[in-house]
């Protein structure tokens, strides 16, 4: 069980957390203006990649904040995202 | 008393002054406090306790440690009963019953055993070659001769009597296994005040100590050990006993079971197992090393055991494994246990060595030789020596005591992230690579000389205590330095097809030579194929044999073939332990409403809605649930009903651009909404599927509640806190469930405004002055209330909101309102049907994650007009718009007497063999009184373009046709709702 760094409550148990996926996929402002192709490109695709990738987490058991954490997929190692 | 033939005159660390009493298998025994089942079975002179998984071979006890693999014994009896246990692990207590398994009709005469003569036709690969073929056979034949055949004790039937419980604790220093390195590190750690916790699966700390003759600082090693186990004193510090550490996760957690109250008389007082879980800054593995067996003809022969077991025996429990014995090892361990048997009044036969100058003693002693074979049916009586020169000599023996050097123990090395390699020099596999945190010690990482391990321990103790913070300020415990003879290579003699690799699971050389054959040469193919390592013991004797043994045939070393990976647990931890008080009641939390207890006086039957417990139906005395729901529902159309809709997700919205937030959530509009009005939307995800449906009040210009399903409040609450937080952090609006905070009661029938009424203070229920989807705030029976105007019946209804702890009061005052009326509660079942009746969707039943607002026939939701909200993009992908998507329609069966099983496919042929093409399923399915016969939901393929047509619902053997029509049964135009 990783033990994650809450930006607000400090290191906390994973299970107090949810993992959001990939970070940065921010919402198309105008999402109409949007073709079929790319519209699918931000809703389904994701990178997947292997190393460190940054993730959305939130601290739903505790302060319910929503944050950005860099993982390494490979080996868990966690560091406070930006 | 019953004499303990094989218990030396003294020595020791029993209690010889006091006798316990047990059984095995029926017949009384006696041992001594401090003993385990296994070696007060060995002081009685049993040495038949088990037979082995596939051949039934008789087995004995071979080690004096948690990796035992054949005395595997029942403890206890009825709900207490415990197979599988390790009788090396199992400490005596008076009372204690002990069973062996796997034999039929009895331990000594076990008919299954003729799988023995059997033994050519069941090689590796015997399931995966036989029992391919028609499934008939396999469930019919070979499964059920199989379980009744092969496989380990039977479980218990009857709940757990037992407590067991949790424990979460952190420390600096987590040092696991209380042998030299362990004990070492832990005082050099804990000297300067860090926390450190020693855990030690034993009863009593010291390990390989205890059967040791050396001297630490002038003290016989078990002394040293007792006195280094005083560091637990330390303010700081931890020392727990009977505890296995059996798995080790990501930054550095450790899982532990401690063993409370097993070596007590069952129902000992507090929890009989913990559950540790352990966060610490420093890990020090000091788990030690498991000696490895040696291969030959019938190793498996009860009196044959691994010499450190032997030596262990004698030193510290007093027992002789037999009276004479041979030593047979290919390291310098043979030796000192062959010493240990002489010391404890045992007649050395030889010591038979693979090495060319073995080290001297007192025996006869046997270079370049080994066992060619074990002789004996039920217990060793000798065994056959081969010498490299090519003779052979019998020697007359009763035990065996066999080394094949030391792997040690990486299991929680390897957990996570761990490396290995082979070291040539060691003939062992060894930790490799370097962990944050985490450091194998002593034994555990291949420094198995006694003054090696303690000056490892210290040393890593100290900068695990440096590394958290501590000073460490401990003086290095001495010990002679080790002789340091130089590794001999090692005949190894011949071995026979019946030497048994995997004990456990039966496997041999043999199968080992086959698997090699049939081109199953990797690691991980081998032990799948062949099973070896893959019984309850994970394989601490067999992996190695195996891996040298296959190895040998491709000619490489083993290092080259690499280990599988280990997995938690290192040894079995039971499912009381792991539940812990999480059972029954207290497994998941039970939400109840003000009502509650209402709803159980009147007897109310429940259903578990996400945690909730909502009345069901409430049944009256000697009725059906058929006839309950059929009365409810009847009461709710001609007169007047109260359901209890305390449970519905309740979400206040509050802030400046609320009334934004709503209308880029929900599918319709929402800035325009006058205060005191209510509206129906839909949420959907982002693409394009409904989230959840419900109404939604304005309470003020910036101030709504938005009402969500029961089972989806929380989920909703996620979803909408996600897209405040993440992708528009400009909108200032704050979410809070009120979900608790309210009671809710819901008056809905013909007679709802005249019941109402009566408990009404301030205000006008008039249509004129209270419309449909209207709010107002009034006292209720006293009590400040807001009533909402929203009905789910299809009838006139009243939804009364007071605060939670008045709503049995509000509840109590509209039913006595209300009898006059003949009001009458209703559970959920006649909710659900009073809704499909009217066509309402519940979220979860009529919806999947796969289901548009489109599919249901809510496009009168959509506001096609607003620039955006969440859903709306992909809504308009082509997917989205096909006209052959599944669509909502009502069923009706057209016999009018059948209720059709929801989840029954839908066909357009009544049958015919498959494949048969699959239009769609039924969602709901009721009896409704108000249609007067059976009625059902469904969606299907182009439904709402097939009106009119027959289709069939399918399901087990029937096939009901049914009428497809628009997803309404009763008063279409809405007509009853707002009056």
């Amino acid at each position: 069980m990783l033990l994650i760094p809450c930006p607000h409550c400090g290191p906390r148990d994973e299970i107090e957390f949810a993992c959001g996926g990939e970070a940065g996929r921010a919402r198309p402002s105008d999402p109409s203006a949007l073709s079929d192709t790319d519209w699918g490109e931000y809703l389904f695709m994701r990178r997947n990649e292997k190393g460190l990738r940054r993730e959305r987490w939130r601290h739903s058991a505790g302060c319910g904040r929503w944050f950005v954490l860099e993982r390494d997929t490979c080996t868990h190692a966690l560091r406070a995202g930006r | 008393m019953t004499p303990q033939p094989f218990r030396t005159a003294a020595g020791g660390a029993i209690d010889r002054t006091r006798t316990l009493s047990f059984t095995f298998d029926g017949k009384p025994f006696q041992g001594h406090p401090g003993d385990t089942l296994a070696s007060a079975l060995l002081a009685n002179g049993v040495r038949l306790v088990g037979r082995s998984f596939k051949y039934h071979r008789p087995r004995g006890i071979f080690t004096a440690g948690p990796e035992e693999p054949n005395a595997l014994v029942a403890l206890g009896a009825g709900a207490r009963m415990e197979p599988n246990t390790r009788a090396t692990v199992t400490e005596v207590f008076d009372g204690l019953t002990a069973r062996s398994q796997n034999a039929w009709p009895t331990l000594d005469f076990d008919l299954a055993a003729a799988t023995g003569w059997l033994a050519p036709l069941l090689p590796a690969g015997f399931y995966y070659k036989t029992f391919l073929g028609r499934s008939q056979v396999w469930t019919r034949l070979y499964e059920p001769m199989i379980r009744a055949m092969a496989g380990l004790g039977p479980a218990p039937v009857a709940p757990d009597p037992d407590r067991y419980d949790k424990r979460h604790a952190q420390c600096d220093v987590l040092v696991i296994g209380a042998g030299p390195a362990g004990l070492s590190a832990a005082c050099a750690a804990g000297a300067g005040g860090a926390r450190v916790m020693l855990l030690d699966e034993r009863a009593t700390p010291g390990g390989a100590l205890l059967a040791s003759r050396e001297t630490i600082d002038g003290l016989p090693a078990p002394a040293w050990a007792g006195a280094a186990a005083t560091f637990a004193a330390m303010p700081e510090a931890t020392l727990l006993v009977r505890t296995t550490a059996f798995g080790r996760f990501d930054d550095n957690l450790v899982m532990a079971m401690e063993r409370r109250s097993d070596h007590l008389a069952p129902g000992a007082p507090g929890p009989r197992q913990r559950l540790w879980q352990i966060r610490a800054k420093q890990i020090l593995l000091a788990a030690g090393a498991h000696e490895q067996p040696l291969l030959f003809s019938n190793n498996d022969l009860p009196g044959i055991m691994l010499a450190h077991a032997g030596q262990t025996y004698a030193r510290h429990f007093g027992v002789l494994a037999g009276r004479r014995v041979v030593v047979a090892a290919n390291t310098a361990g043979g030796g000192e246990a062959a010493r240990a048997l002489a010391e404890a009044g045992a007649e050395i036969v030889a010591l038979v060595d693979g090495r060319p100058e073995p080290e001297a003693g007192e025996w006869p002693v046997l270079p370049r030789a080994a066992i060619a074979r074990a002789l004996g049916t039920k217990a060793l009586e000798g065994v056959e020596v081969a010498r490299s020169g090519g003779e052979r000599t019998m020697l007359a023996c009763d035990a065996l005591l066999v080394s094949g050097g030391w792997q040690p123990a990486l299991h929680l090395h390897n957990h996570v992230n761990g490396r290995t390699r082979f070291d040539e020099a060691l003939q062992c596999f060894v930790p490799d690579g370097v962990l944050a945190g985490v450091k194998s010690v002593g034994a555990c990482a291949g420094r198995f000389a006694l003054a090696e391990c303690l000056a490892d321990g210290h040393s890593a103790g100290s900068d695990a205590a440096t590394e958290a913070g501590f000073p460490a300020h401990f003086r290095a415990p001495n010990a002679p330095p080790a002789t340091s003879a130089a590794r001999q290579a090692a005949w190894s003699g011949p071995v026979g097809a019946k030497s048994f690799v995997d004990l456990q699971n039966d496997v041999t050389a043999a199968d080992i030579d086959l698997a090699h054959r049939e081109g199953f040469t990797s690691v991980e193919h081998l032990k799948r194929y062949t099973t070896t390592g893959m019984a309850t013991d994970q394989g601490k004797l067999s992996n190695l044999n195996a891996l040298r043994r296959m190895s040998g045939h491709l000619g490489v070393s083993p290092g080259a073939m690499g280990v599988t990976g280990f997995r938690p647990p290192y040894t079995p931890v039971t499912f009381g332990a792991l539940a812990g008080l999480e059972r029954g009641d207290l497994m998941d939390p039970i939400r109840t409403t003000p009502m509650h207890e209402w709803h159980v006086r009147q007897g109310a039957v429940f259903e578990d809605v996400g945690q909730w417990k909502r009345p069901w139906y409430f049944p009256h005395a000697g009725e059906t649930m058929e006839a309950a729901v059929r009365r409810e529902c009847r009461a709710v159309r001609t007169s007047v009903g109260l359901l209890d809709a305390s449970t519905l997700g309740k979400i206040d919205v509050q802030g400046p651009d609320a009334a934004l937030f709503l209308n880029r959530i929900y599918t319709n509009a929402w800035l325009k909404l006058e205060i005191g009005r209510c509206r129906y939307g839909v949420m959907c995800t982002e693409d394009g599927m409904v989230l959840d449906d419900g109404v939604a009040v304005r309470l003020g210009p910036q101030r709504f509640i938005v009402f969500t399903t029961t089972g989806n409040a929380a989920r909703v609450l996620d979803h909408l806190e996600d897209l405040l937080q993440t992708e528009w952090p400009d909108l200032t609006v704050f979410l809070t469930s009120v979900t608790d905070h309210w009671a809710a009661s819901v008056v809905t029938g013909p007679n709802a405004r005249a019941v109402l009424g009566q408990v009404l203070e301030g205000a006008d229920l008039s249509p004129e002055a209270f419309a449909h989807l209207g709010m107002i705030e009034a006292r209720v029976a006293g009590v400040p209330a807001r009533i909402y105007r929203i009905s789910f019946t299809g009838e006139l209804s009243y939804e009364v909101h007071v605060p939670a702890p008045y709503g049995r009061a509000v509840w109590e005052a509209l039913f006595e309102a209300g009898e006059p009326f003949g009001i009458t509660p209703y559970g959920t079942e006649a909710m659900h049907v009073l809704r499909a009746e009217k066509g309402y969707i519940i979220i979860g039943q009529e919806t999947d994650g796969t289901v548009s607002p489109f599919d249901l026939g809510l496009e009168w939701a959509i506001a096609k007009s607003k620039p955006d909200f969440v859903g709306k993009r992909s809504l308009a992908r082509p997917e989205a718009l096909r006209s052959d998507r599944k669509n909502l329609v009502g069923l009706v069966p057209l016999d009018g007497k059948t209720i059709v099983e929801e989840g029954a496919q839908l066909t357009a042929i009544p049958r015919g063999a498959p494949p048969v093409a699959m239009l769609g399923h039924v969602t709901s399915s009721y009896w409704s009184e108000a249609a007067g016969g059976p009625i059902a939901l469904a969606l299907v393929k182009g439904g709402r373009l097939r009106h009119g047509e027959t289709i069939h619902a399918r399901y087990g053997a029937r096939s009901v046709a049914c009428r497809i029509g628009p997803p309404i049964f009763y008063d279409p135009d809405g007509g009853r709702m707002h009056v």
